[in-house]
């Protein structure tokens, strides 16, 4: 009697390490990096990080996970991961997709936070296999000095590790970081290292253990303006009567060295090159093609400095904040734009509606730390649900517009630090009576014809008490 | 087969029989589609802005108006009216609540609260911009019904065309000249009618409705003064001309009475009915009234005339005697105060000069030159005296109170620019009866020749009006021809008239001031953006509690636009702080700095036109500000920013307007600037010569921003050296 229950007690723990193993623990002890490279573009204030793995499998089970490790400290500006990965023979490669989560793991050294990579097919013993790996930071150019005056440049910190910190052995490794010009002020030595032209490399190294980490300074001048937009409320209403109207909120602000001091116009003017090279004069904004009744305002008016550029497969809208933004100098304004409703709303095939618009910011280049969605469906639509590629915070809110009564549903989605490469596409399904779309013109007819009826009424009723 | 095609017709002819309009049914159809189509037109004539460039609230005053709408919107009337606004007057600040004239504010929030109920969603903003334009249209109808009053239907339908075309008030009424005028002038028309209406009927209910629109216009426009104290005049003339009657009595109490109530409930003029000196004409006619009706009545007690002219002489005495001594004893002790300055300013155009810089110093507030007449009133200038004659032909009651307001308001209009507003509504009606008159007077006679002849040659039967025409026609020879000439020339007057006011509204009266917009060298226009450039700089990138100096013009929409505290706005309520700061501006940079500090200053706000050629900027406005800053601290002399008692800012200019603060913000750094090609640098285009400091050197204050095109420069003050 006794074994049959030890068996099971040794069955569940045979099973729950099994489980800890597949999940965590033998991918972590079979696997190996043979080579690592990684480019780490620094030119614009957006850090692109392009990271080639080849991994091996030197254990005996298959595994389809691979892990990426962070520091902690760059967990929080870490945008986005994507990871690729080749497929097919020489000539006829496809580049596919890979699914990346952000995994929680129990002995983490020091904080590190993990993303999984999941494997399209899983790496048998002996196998290798190269991914490539795209992550991108946000806010990781700390400007140093802080502060600087209108003729001064602006000259930033990059923190990293010369080692890639990773929970696997790498048995080679190279990294470059490029910067945007050749001016470095000074960087962190770790041998083999080399600076030549706007490219810094360090390594190869060999043979390091799993969790190398070797912290490295760089200081370097960087004169591209960091524009940030700390919040941005899109509102797309959509209007069965044939249009789109889409109203872009921004709080936009120079998140480079704070401006100190004078801001003279007549260097401005007269030196543009010199004086406030990092200061930002214009931004892009790239809008679906077929744009129309563009606007560009702030809380006290139009802005008139824009130029708007349409052909037939995209729209470039050239902005230009009220007066250039130095370093920590703030703006808000409002872009909205109409589109043609039949671009962006379809039918699905069990007779629901669905509009598929982008998610993300239209400006080029440009951080967005809070982005707020709102998919205003029109009066009388139900059952709305959105489909996002990415995890979103949701809600629903009413609004009234012209003519409401019962209001509109708000589709509001939040997501926090955004960058432009996540301008993946989005749906939002609602079912729709078609019937609704009279119910206004029906209302203001119906108001029109009891004044009349009024009108008439008066004309005709003596109201007066004499007779 | 005859038959057949006439039987299925019948209906259709009875038909088009019912729809055919009596003669009567007509003339109201045509009389009111005219007057429809006035109202339209009356509100797209003044869209001319908002097309042109956006919809945006005008000028200076308009900001605050706006602003404090907002509030109300935003937060409800209880906390509009006990509002303390800690952004202007620093740091005095401003109870907003009791010193602004509420209705403009009430009624824009009214508009958007009625808008949102029924589901028109629109922004505060709109509704401010367009209110104007919406009372001007309000206005026309209300001179059709003044016009009909005092005339006839024609005149009315007249007026209603002049007045909503009119330049004169155009000039206050376009969209997003969101002013108290812009209410105020149909308030003002509309408590006339409606006095006129009960001094006709006698009646209770219209003496009653004028109360609530006089309650109206004091909620609205301090020019509430000019009624309170044309009614008793009118009264007074009425009572002289032996025009007394129970009418005008009813009339006059109930309005004077009431409406002296209901203005009381508007706390930024409280008890001045009863205790200002500007308004105790009224009050001195009401009891004037009083004893006549009271006299009234002795004569008809009294059947000895005799006896009645003795009483009538030792009452009327005793009530100038008593009146008298109850206005000195209330002079004396202070109960009423005196006139105001700008109520002397009015009586007298020469007083503000001599005593009051801060009013002469405001452009509206000028003599109105008699081109600025014609520019505002066109053919009406002519056509005024032709009404006033065609008045003075068939005086009433009425007509003598169209004359009086025509009269007096054109002698305020000649004192003071901006009160050609007032004069417009009169000079419209009386001109739409001379248009009138005159139109029905030709028409009357082409109509009745015509029909003379007609008469004559078919019937033969109503001889003696027939055989009249024909000897009126044989007097005068080419009376028809005569006739059609006249109408052709009237015709082509108003339609001159049309096109004058149309080409004023669009080219003089419809830009909004903030933005400026040129011509630029290939004849594309050209946008100067700068005020609003440096408002939303002061918005988003100053502390939120920074201070910030200006000339009080700009003060307004500092607050508005750029959301923060000034020290001194277009609210001109204290002299003394308005001096200061145009002391501070006229002092060397070192004394400046004392008072700058003193006032807790953060930024310095100058408008440069140099760059543009802007010429209404700082330094064309300083002498105001020597001027004002010297009214009350006498170190500033105006003598000494002057040479030979001539402005200059060139190499000739006098020492001390080359180094005080308000020379040195303007052209700091100037001098290194090459404005015009083929002129030195430091080349002034506004004043067209070249500046006379170009090495300036700012010790207490640091350059923070310059729009780019200059109009606009803010400085910020640094703070305090460390002492070691």
């Amino acid at each position: 009697m006794e074994v049959p229950i030890r068996a099971t007690g040794l069955l569940g723990f045979t099973f729950f390490s099994l489980l800890f193993f597949v999940c965590t623990s033998s991918p972590l002890h079979s696997l190996f990096i043979s080579n690592a490279e990684r480019r780490i573009d620094a030119t614009s204030h957006i850090v692109k990080v392009y990271l080639t793995l080849k991994v091996e499998n030197a254990g005996s089970t298959p595994t389809s996970e691979v892990l990426l490790a962070f520091p902690p400290t760059q967990v929080d500006h870490l945008a986005t991961v994507e990871v690729l990965v080749t497929k097919g023979k020489r000539k006829k490669t496809t580049l596919v997709r890979l699914d990346v989560k952000p995994t929680e793991l129990p002995d983490a050294p020091d904080g590190a936070k993990y993303f999984t990579i999941f494997l399209a097919n899983p790496l048998n013993s002996g196998e290798s296999t190269t991914l490539e790996v795209l992550y991108l930071f946000t806010h990781s150019l700390e400007p140093f000095p802080a502060e600087i005056g209108q003729s001064e440049s602006q000259l930033v910190h990059y923190r990293d590790s010369a080692l890639i910190l990773s929970p696997y052995h790498i048995k080679q490794q190279t990294s470059f970081i490029k910067t945007p010009s050749r001016k470095v002020e000074s960087f962190t030595r770790v041998e083999p290292t080399n600076h030549a032209g706007t490219e810094i490399k360090y390594g190869p190294y060999e043979d390091r253990p799993p969790y190398s980490f070797s912290p490295i300074l760089i200081h370097f001048e960087n004169n591209s303006p960091f524009p940030v937009v700390e919040e941005l409320v899109r509102e797309v209403e959509i209007s069965h009567w044939g249009n789109l109207q889409v109203t872009e909120q921004y709080t936009l602000v120079h998140g480079g060295a704070r401006h100190k001091g004078v801001f003279s116009r007549v260097d401005f003017q007269s030196r543009p090159t010199l004086s406030g090279a990092s200061s930002l004069r214009h931004l892009l904004a790239r809008l679906p093609p077929r744009v129309h009744s563009v606007y560009y305002r702030d809380e006290i008016g139009n802005i008139s400095s824009s130029h708007l550029r349409t052909d037939s497969r995209k729209s470039e809208l050239e902005i230009e904040p009220r007066y250039p933004l130095f370093g920590g100098w703030k703006a808000t304004f409002v872009i909205g734009y109409g589109l043609p409703l039949q671009d962006f709303l379809f039918e699905s095939s069990d007779d629901r509606r669905y509009l598929n618009f982008t998610f993300g910011c239209p400006l080029l280049e440009t951080v967005v730390d809070k982005l707020t969605v709102k998919v205003v469906l029109p009066e009388g639509s139900k059952d709305p649900s959105a489909v996002v590629p990415f995890p979103v915070d949701q809600h629903l809110e009413t609004k009234y517009s012209y003519l409401d009564v019962v209001g509109r549903t708000v589709v509001v989605m939040e997501k926090k630090n955004l960058v432009p490469v996540q301008n993946s596409h989005f749906q939002v399904y609602y079912t729709f009576k078609p019937i609704f779309m009279l119910a206004e013109p029906l209302m203001l007819a119906s108001a029109f014809f009891l004044f009349f009826v009024a009108c008439v009424a008066y004309l005709h009723i003596d109201l007066s008490i004499r007779k | 087969m005859a038959t057949m095609p006439i039987l299925p017709n019948m209906p259709v002819l009875d038909l088009v029989k019912s729809f055919k309009l009596k003669t009567k049914q007509q003339e109201l159809l045509i009389r009111v589609s005219i007057l429809c189509l006035v109202y339209v037109l009356a509100f797209i004539t003044r869209l001319f802005s908002v097309l042109r460039y956006e919809s945006m609230i005008h000028e200076f005053d308009p900001y605050f108006n706006y602003r404090t709408t907002l509030y109300l919107t935003q937060n409800g009337f209880y906390d509009f009216w006990n509002w303390f606004d800690y952004e202007s007057w620093y740091p005095l600040g401003r109870i907003v609540g009791g010193t602004l004239y509420p209705g403009l504010m009430v009624t824009a929030a009214l508009i958007y609260r009625i808008l949102h109920f029924l589901r028109f969603a629109v922004h505060i903003r709109e509704v401010c911009v367009l209110t104007a334009p919406f009372f001007a249209s309000n206005t026309t109808l209300v001179a059709y019904f003044f016009g009909k009053e005092i005339w006839d239907t024609g005149a009315g339908l007249v007026a209603a065309i002049l007045i909503a075309i009119c330049p004169g008030y155009i000039s206050r009424s376009v969209a997003g000249s969101y002013d108290n005028e812009g209410v105020a002038i149909f308030a003002l028309l509309f408590t006339f009618y409606l006095f006129v209406k009960a001094v006709n009927t006698g009646s209770l209910a219209w003496s009653l409705a004028s109360a609530f629109g006089y309650f109206y216009m004091v909620s609205a426009w301090g020019g509430y003064v000019f009624i309170i104290n044309l009614i008793p005049l009118y009264v007074l003339v009425l009572l002289i001309t032996g025009r007394y009657s129970m009418r005008l009595y009813v009339a006059y109490n109930c309005m004077y009475v009431l409406g002296m109530l209901l203005a009381m409930q508007i706390r930024f003029v409280g008890f001045q009915h009863v205790q200002s000196g500007e308004h105790m004409a009224a009050m001195g006619v009401f009891f004037l009234l009083q004893v006549f009706y009271f006299l009234d009545w002795v004569k008809h007690m009294l059947s000895d005339t005799k006896l009645f002219q003795a009483f009538l002489r030792i009452t009327v005495t005793c009530a100038v005697a008593v009146g008298a001594i109850a206005l000195g004893l209330g002079m004396l002790s202070g109960y009423i105060s005196p006139w105001t300055g700008r109520f002397y300013s009015l009586l007298d155009p020469t007083y503000a000069k001599d005593h009051i810089p801060i009013i002469a110093s405001v452009s509206e507030h000028q003599p109105t030159a008699w081109s600025s007449f014609m520019f505002d009133f066109h053919i009406l200038l002519f056509l005024f005296p032709a009404g006033l004659y065609f008045c003075f032909k068939r005086l009433s009651d009425a007509t003598i109170f169209i004359v009086m307001y025509g009269l007096t308001s054109m002698y305020f209009a000649g004192v003071m620019v901006r009160l050609i507003l007032v004069a417009t509504p009169a000079v419209c009606l009386v001109s739409a009866i001379a248009v009138s008159a005159t139109v029905k007077n030709l028409t009357v006679l082409l109509r009745s020749k015509n029909k003379g002849v007609q008469t004559g040659s078919t019937k033969g039967s109503s001889s003696s009006k027939a055989s009249s025409k024909a000897l009126l026609d044989q007097s005068q020879p080419f009376q028809k021809n005569g006739a059609i000439a006249l109408l052709f020339g009237a015709f082509y007057l108003l339609s001159k008239y049309a096109t004058h006011c149309t080409w004023v509204t669009s080219e003089a009266y419809s830009s909004p001031s903030i933005v400026l917009a040129a011509r630029g060298a290939h004849g594309s226009r050209v946008i100067f953006d700068d005020y609003r450039e440096a408002y939303f700089w002061l918005r988003q990138n100053t502390p939120p509690d920074a201070k910030v100096m200006s000339w009080w013009d700009y003060g307004y929409q500092i607050t508005a636009m750029g959301n923060r505290t000034v020290i001194v706005d277009n609210n001109t309520w204290n002299n003394t702080h308005i001096a200061t700061v145009g002391r501070a501006m006229s002092s060397y940079e070192d004394e400046a700095i004392e008072i700058m500090r003193s006032l807790d200053v953060d930024y310095v706000l100058v408008v440069f036109g140099g760059v543009t050629g802007y010429s209404s900027d700082d330094i064309n406005k300083f002498l105001w500000m020597v001027r004002i800053g010297g009214g009350v601290f006498p170190v500033i002399k105006e003598p000494d920013y002057l040479v030979n008692g001539e402005y200059r800012v060139d190499k000739g200019a006098a020492p001390k307007m080359l180094n005080c603060l308000m020379y040195k913000l303007c052209y700091y750094r100037f001098g290194e600037m090459l404005t015009e090609y083929g002129k030195p640098p430091g080349y002034d285009r506004a004043r067209g010569v070249e500046i006379g400091n170009k090495d300036i050197k700012l010790e207490h204050l640091e350059e923070a921003f310059t729009t780019s095109n200059w109009i606009v420069r803010i400085y910020k003050v640094k703070p305090p050296n460390n002492r070691w």
